[in-house]
């Protein structure tokens, strides 16, 4: 997938500059901005559901899992069948999910009874069933206390390394950035261009070290 | 002593109350009956009474029969263009603030004016009567349902179009669950008025049906036809109102609760 955005604008003014960047096979790469900087504006646009710019998204039609930052699943249906929105007939890969992020107890249940933790991994399982090739991850640890938060990155990092997926995060939480990603784009200025790249190579157990995730974090961005 | 568990105590107790209020309201019916004339205001008895013998004729069966089969028309015709409309207006926002003084127009329209005006302008038949009566009820049903639309959750149907669900699984499992809790509310508003006009239709306009028979027993002064009539009438749409639209309603609000 490659993103060529030159320019987007809200009611006439600039929200978007310069953004190019190319998601790699098994290789999470990270937007990191603070909030209102437009990055929910970007992943409409990655998503298509925003046309109305200059630039190109190259998505070779690929399939794309969103974890949004509100779960948005029907609460009237139930944790399974929310799943099997997106992908019906496919039972025992929703079954394999629901495992996966440790909700097989409650696949009955209705999702307007789920806390928002377990509803954001219902959210993660469905983005997962469809089997995508780029998995877009937009502030998905947003309004969780820190430990559930902590659990849920955790789960991610599995999830990602088990399944082989071009991922995008976008957060504003350096520290999620950098746990997760092998490669940080720092966004900032008006218009919102990319400010600098910073790779990052950990290995599968320094991602899980949170005192040296805390350290890379403050050699990077200091306090 | 026996002691009800909280979940079956309450409801029990809701119905207590009720059955104990109506029963108060027929105690004041015979009171009343204490100081006035038995024509003026006949005891309940006497107007039970008349129930079962107008039921055992078959007239009171019949008239309602034919009542209930106006409401249902008319009901059928309201919901079914009041839902158009108020869908077009609450998700096309120019169209919506275009049409809205229409519909501001129609809510103040008297119930009478349009009755009067269909029977004038198509004639003194039953499609008259029950345009006249759906034409008096779609505003209401519009108004509901255009909130209905208003409220849907736009980032549910923005997930539906990631995931590129047709539009038909998007119209089953995502919008319509959203508008079902409007339709029903506007279901139960709408079976409360339209009998109520139906039965007015009947009166200016119709020779048959209980605002007919109605009209029969004002031009004849007999009280208790009147009562009795209009008792059985009630039981009916309670019958309707308490045996499907509210239970229907409670479930399809189920999740809203939560």
């Amino acid at each position: 997938m490659q993103v060529a955005i030159r320019h987007k604008a809200f009611r006439r003014k600039p929200v978007l500059g310069d953004i190019r960047f190319e998601l790699r096979r098994s290789e999470t790469t990270a937007l990191l901005g603070p909030s209102g900087c437009g990055k929910t504006t970007l992943l409409r646009i990655l998503a298509g559901l925003d046309t109305d710019f200059t630039g190109e998204v190259d998505h070779h039609n690929a399939r794309l899992g969103f974890v949004f930052q509100e779960p948005r699943l029907l609460p009237w249906r139930s944790v399974y069948d929310n799943i099997a929105l997106v992908a019906p007939d496919r039972r025992e890969k929703i079954h394999q999910l629901l495992d996966e992020v440790g909700l097989r107890e409650v696949a009955a249940l209705e999702a307007s009874r789920l806390s928002l933790g377990m509803a954001r991994r219902v959210s993660l399982a469905r983005a997962l069933v469809v089997e995508p090739e780029v998995l877009i991850l937009d502030e998905p640890f947003n309004s969780l206390d820190r430990a559930r938060a902590a659990q849920l990155r955790l789960l991610l990092l599995d999830i990602i390394e088990r399944h082989d997926l071009k991922v995008l995060l976008v957060t504003h939480d350096p520290h999620e950035a950098v746990q997760l990603a092998q490669r940080l784009f720092i966004l900032g200025g008006h218009p919102t261009e990319i400010q600098q790249e910073i790779p990052l190579e950990l290995s599968a157990g320094e991602r899980r070290d949170v005192a040296l995730i805390a350290q890379r974090v403050s050699q990077l961005f200091g306090d | 002593m026996l002691k009800l568990p909280a979940s079956l105590g309450r409801p029990l107790r809701r119905t207590g109350l009720q059955i104990a209020s109506l029963l108060l309201l027929l105690g004041l019916w015979m009171l009343a009956t204490l100081f006035t004339e038995a024509d003026i205001l006949p005891p309940p008895w006497q107007v039970f009474q008349r129930i079962g013998s107008e039921l055992s004729q078959g007239d009171l069966l019949r008239h309602s029969l034919i009542t209930l089969g106006r409401v249902f028309a008319a009901f059928i015709l309201a919901m079914a263009i009041g839902c158009a409309i108020g869908l077009f207006m609450g998700l096309h926002k120019t169209a919506g603030r275009f049409f809205d003084p229409w519909l501001l127009l129609m809510l103040n329209l008297p119930a009478l004016v349009v009755i009067i005006l269909c029977y004038l302008w198509i004639g003194l038949n039953e499609v008259a009567a029950i345009l006249a009566v759906a034409i008096n009820k779609i505003p209401n049903v519009a108004v509901t349902l255009r909130e209905g639309a208003k409220a849907l959750d736009r980032d549910l149907l923005e997930m539906a179009r990631c995931y590129r669900l047709s539009r038909r699984v998007t119209l089953k499992e995502v919008i319509w669950p959203q508008l079902t809790p409007f339709i029903a509310a506007a279901a139960r508003s709408g079976l409360a008025l339209v009998w109520k006009i139906v039965l007015v239709v009947e009166l200016l306009g119709r020779s048959n049906g209980v605002g007919f028979q109605l009209h029969l027993y004002f031009q004849m002064f007999d009280v208790a036809g009147i009562l009795a009539y209009s008792l059985a009438f009630i039981v009916i749409i309670w019958g309707i109102e308490y045996g499907l639209i509210r239970p229907w309603e409670s479930r399809v609000n189920r999740w809203r609760v939560v």
